[in-house]
């Protein structure tokens, strides 16, 4: 059956399995490949991607349930013009990536956060932060959270 | 050092020195006798052909295998190594680009070819250097002759902490170095004037006197055709520009907005995706599967069944999960049913107590010195999985006799020549094409390619492309895990505080002796390997052996400073040699941190120093208990002697990385064993550090000592764990001996 949503302000119609995932729907139907599979149980957060502006883990989403929904991946992160987003370039600042698989999600999870509200405390950040990064990229992708909002990252010595 | 070195590597390693093995197999099998007879070019004439055919097309020009420099003056550097993140190929270029005197914004670095000429000559060199315990020896050895072990080994690895210390120091800084005397002979003849009056710099060539200038590109052509010193001066290190300096990684933009392609997310057209469950015990056969499920399935194609695993093939990840998941095969269990986490600790403790190791290593006599009534602590750790977030995926296509493998792994070359003996293929018609890889912390090593054997295997009874992807749960039940290990040690301590005798008597399937650095000075020292195999392969886990003998050996040093009633800190100086890096480290780390100041209640400090892959490393961790009883690291303090730093930036991260890793397996993971299979699935039961309990703050301070520079990948990992430990001792007199701390809930 076809099911109607958008992707990164796009409309799509999309001939899929109903339960297939949204996470396979992304990356082997529309070849959305910056959302990552993980772990497939959304216990790594590697698939996150924003479903009507609220964080979901895309693995563990039938696409027929997001029919008629607005979908925003890593792709769509950037403006019209191809300036990136304020994290995006906060994430580059702070040298965060280090493997870089699981950043998509992490990035993701924290624009999130920051839309949500507006200055992160370091308890918000690590309520809402539990993607996993087996890298251990944790202290940057604080400093960056803390950078992208305007807080000095005095809170959390990331680099020496 | 004499002109005609001569290194003896002995062809397979004595039982008494199996450790080596992990590493021996890098040059096993090869004598290197005499090796300054041979003849000075940078790689022999043929690698250094091959190269040049495989990376250069019109009006670019091939220096020295590594180098591309085209005639509009881009420079391309190829690295033998797969960034798994440690940024080790920024660092790489930094290193080549620093010699060269190459304008940054130009410089562009990519994944060698996976073929024999892209060999890694400066692994070769650094691993020569390394076992045969003199790394001076190495300098005398020419390029052409390491080229041509490394090509015969197939070695093109990433691992051992090598990338920098050996194929930077060894090789790439020299491939600048001989490349920049060659562009400058060149423009000497071309302007008329002597060399000695020409400067480089951002890639230019320049005669002040004449207010002249050439680009690299333009002298390329002509400079290409030169042959290279094979040993060329390198830059005092004052006027490094490159080097030392923090610059951004090359690779990070492509990381944060989506566009880096890893294994998992390369696509051919036609392509199908199958998934894959092998016997869960290991050593274990496929024994009956009936297809009719998973064929029922809509999307699923075809069910292969393997020796050992039975596959399914659709046409995307979710058919061939489903697919998979509607199956019941039926796996027999090799024999192994009886294995499980208790039967090997059993068997370890049997071991110990018989006292007939596989292996020592020391000095004095153990017996004796112990006396009576010595210090005695048992410890275990359990098997550690790698838990890459990028589980494996590599895509094979066999086409009119030629087969193309896509996917990342640690040896890609390897990779090619494992591909070939399964398809039966001549490596010529065999092609890897190295991908981005998520992770890896030594666990796509050639040794453990299952993924390359499968993958493989399917593509050749297959008309189409086929991706394979391993879905975690097999990727957690599948791993080559750091092993399980016990230890009892015992020490006799004198009247005047000091350790007469010390004894580690460790259990594991594999001696920990070629990656354990026991680094003090004590009179007398036994380290013991008792052996003892299970079903499990022994993986390389992020600074192998030494994770566990870390905490073993900072753990009871911290037990006999207490029963000795002297500080830790005090008692380690006492034990390390005067004037030494170890004692340097040791007593910033102490100074950095505060030791001794107090604390609030309920927190500890505790401390850990552990050298691996010739980096010392030392933390001072502050930790207190949650209401839970988990515990919780408020503050980690690290010094760092690595001997030089190639970039600041990305070797902190690679210590605040590795510090975390450490933590986190100490606090929470374990895989264990039932009737020979595992018993973890998913995250969900191997449980992975997270944000909120990562250190808030940690504090990371190197010392250029300028000793051989060290590995920055691996070694914070091992004095994470011994110094939460002590952290927790000094906060609460428990004392932690078995790992993990939290002990966790069985799947």
């Amino acid at each position: 059956m076809a099911i109607d949503f958008s992707v990164n302000g796009k409309a799509v119609s999309l001939q899929a399995e109903p339960d297939t995932p949204l996470l396979w729907a992304l990356r082997e139907e529309l070849g959305l490949t910056g959302t990552k599979f993980g772990c497939g149980v959304a216990a790594c957060g590697a698939c996150s991607v924003h479903v009507n502006g609220e964080i979901t883990r895309s693995c563990s989403v039938p696409v027929s349930d997001v029919a008629g929904k607005s979908i925003t991946t890593i792709e769509g992160l950037k403006g019209a013009d191809g300036t990136l987003h304020a994290v995006q370039k906060a994430w580059i600042a702070a040298q965060v990536p280090q493997c870089g698989y699981c950043q998509s999600g992490q990035i993701m999870a924290a624009v999130a956060l920051i839309q949500k509200t507006g200055k992160p405390s370091n308890d918000q950040i690590d309520a809402a932060m539990t993607n996993i990064c087996r890298c251990g990229t944790y202290p940057r992708i604080r400093k960056a959270i803390q950078a992208a909002t305007g807080q000095a990252a005095a809170a959390s010595q990331g680099a020496a | 050092m004499a002109d005609n070195p001569t290194l003896e590597i002995e062809p397979a390693a004595p039982v008494k020195r199996k450790g080596v093995k992990r590493r021996m197999f890098l040059i096993g099998g090869v004598a290197v006798v005499g090796a300054g007879l041979f003849g000075i070019s940078m790689a022999d004439g043929n690698a250094v052909k091959n190269a040049a055919k495989l990376t250069t097309g019109k009006g670019e020009h091939s220096f020295a295998t590594w180098l591309k420099i085209a005639e509009d003056n881009s420079i391309t550097i190829y690295s033998p190594h797969t960034d798994i993140g440690q940024g080790s190929n920024t660092g790489l270029a930094q290193m080549l680009a620093e010699e060269l005197d190459a304008a940054w914004d130009q410089v562009k670095l990519v994944s060698a070819p996976a073929e024999s000429a892209f060999a890694n000559t400066g692994l070769g060199r650094g691993f020569l250097g390394e076992m045969s315990g003199q790394p001076g020896i190495i300098n005398g050895i020419p390029q052409s002759f390491l080229s041509m072990i490394a090509r015969s080994m197939n070695l093109q690895i990433t691992g051992g902490s090598s990338a920098l210390r050996f194929t930077g120091q060894a090789t790439f800084q020299k491939v600048g170095a001989a490349t920049r005397l060659a562009l400058v002979e060149t423009a000497a003849k071309r302007l008329g004037v002597p060399a000695s009056e020409l400067v480089t710099q951002d890639s230019r060539v320049i005669h002040a006197k004449t207010n002249t200038s050439l680009t690299y590109g333009e002298l390329a052509a002509e400079a290409a055709a030169q042959s290279l010193d094979n040993d060329p001066p390198l830059k005092d290190p004052k006027n490094y520009r490159l080097m030392r300096q923090s610059v951004q990684r090359l690779d990070i933009p492509a990381k944060v907005d989506g566009t880096a392609q890893y294994g998992m997310d390369f696509s051919v057209p036609d392509m199908r995706v199958a998934t894959i469950m092998a016997a869960p015990a290991r050593g274990g056969k496929l024994t009956s599967v009936d297809v009719a499920p998973a064929m029922a399935v809509k999307g699923v194609e075809k069910v292969i069944k393997l020796d050992d695993a039975v596959a399914v093939v659709g046409k995307g990840y979710w058919a061939a999960i489903s697919g998979l998941r509607a199956l019941s095969p039926t796996f027999s269990d090799g024999g192994n049913k009886g294995i499980s986490t208790a039967s090997i600790f059993k068997a370890y403790d049997d071991l110990i107590a018989k006292g007939e190791p596989a292996g020592e290593a020391g000095e004095g006599e153990v017996k004796a010195g112990l006396g009576t009534k010595p210090v005695e602590a048992k410890y275990q750790v359990p098997y550690l999985h790698h838990a890459m977030m990028e589980p494996f995926a590599l895509t094979a296509h066999h086409k009119d006799g030629k087969l193309n493998i896509w996917g990342g792994m640690q040896d890609p070359l390897a990779s090619k020549m494992k591909a070939a003996e399964v398809s039966g293929l001549d490596a010529d018609a065999v092609t890897f094409h190295p991908m981005l890889i998520g992770g890896s912390f030594g666990r796509r090593l050639p040794m453990y390619m299952e993924i390359v054997q499968q993958v493989t295997k399917l593509a050749m009874q297959l008309p189409y492309p086929v991706k394979l992807i391993w879905s975690r749960e097999e990727e957690i039940a599948q791993g080559a895990y750091r092993p399980q290990s016990a230890a009892v040690l015992k020490a006799n301590v004198n009247s005047n505080k000091r350790i007469a005798a010390y004894q580690n008597d460790y259990a594991q399937t594999e001696s920990a002796e070629a990656e354990t650095t026991f680094i003090y000075n004590l009179p007398v020292v036994a380290r013991r390997h008792y052996e003892y195999p299970s079903n499990q392969i022994t993986g390389a886990w992020r600074s192998v052996n030494s994770t566990q003998q870390g905490f073993y050996n900072e753990s009871f040093m911290d037990e006999l400073s207490h029963s000795a009633g002297v500080d830790p800190v005090e008692f380690r100086r006492n034990h390390l040699k005067a004037g030494s890096r170890h004692l340097l480290v040791l007593d910033t780390v102490a100074q950095r941190s505060g030791w001794g100041t107090p604390l609030p209640e309920g927190v500890g400090r505790g401390v850990a120093i552990v050298e691996s892959f010739k980096t010392i490393v030392a933390h001072v961790i502050e930790a207190s208990v949650n209401e839970d009883g988990s515990p919780k690291v408020n503050k980690v303090f690290t010094v760092v002697d690595a001997g030089s730093i190639v970039n600041p930036d990305a070797a902190t991260a690679q210590i605040e990385g590795g510090t975390i890793m450490g933590l986190s397996s100490a606090i929470g993971e374990a895989i264990t064993l039932d009737k020979g299979a595992v018993q973890q699935s998913n995250f969900t039961d191997y449980p992975i550090l997270q944000m909120a309990g990562a250190p808030p703050v940690h504090d990371v301070h190197f010392i250029n000592s300028g000793a051989f520079m060290g590995g920055i990948g691996e070694p914070g990992v091992p004095p994470a764990a011994p110094a939460l430990a002590n952290a927790l001792f000094a906060a609460t007199g428990k004392r932690v001996r078995n790992l993990p701390i939290l002990t966790q809930a069985k799947a």
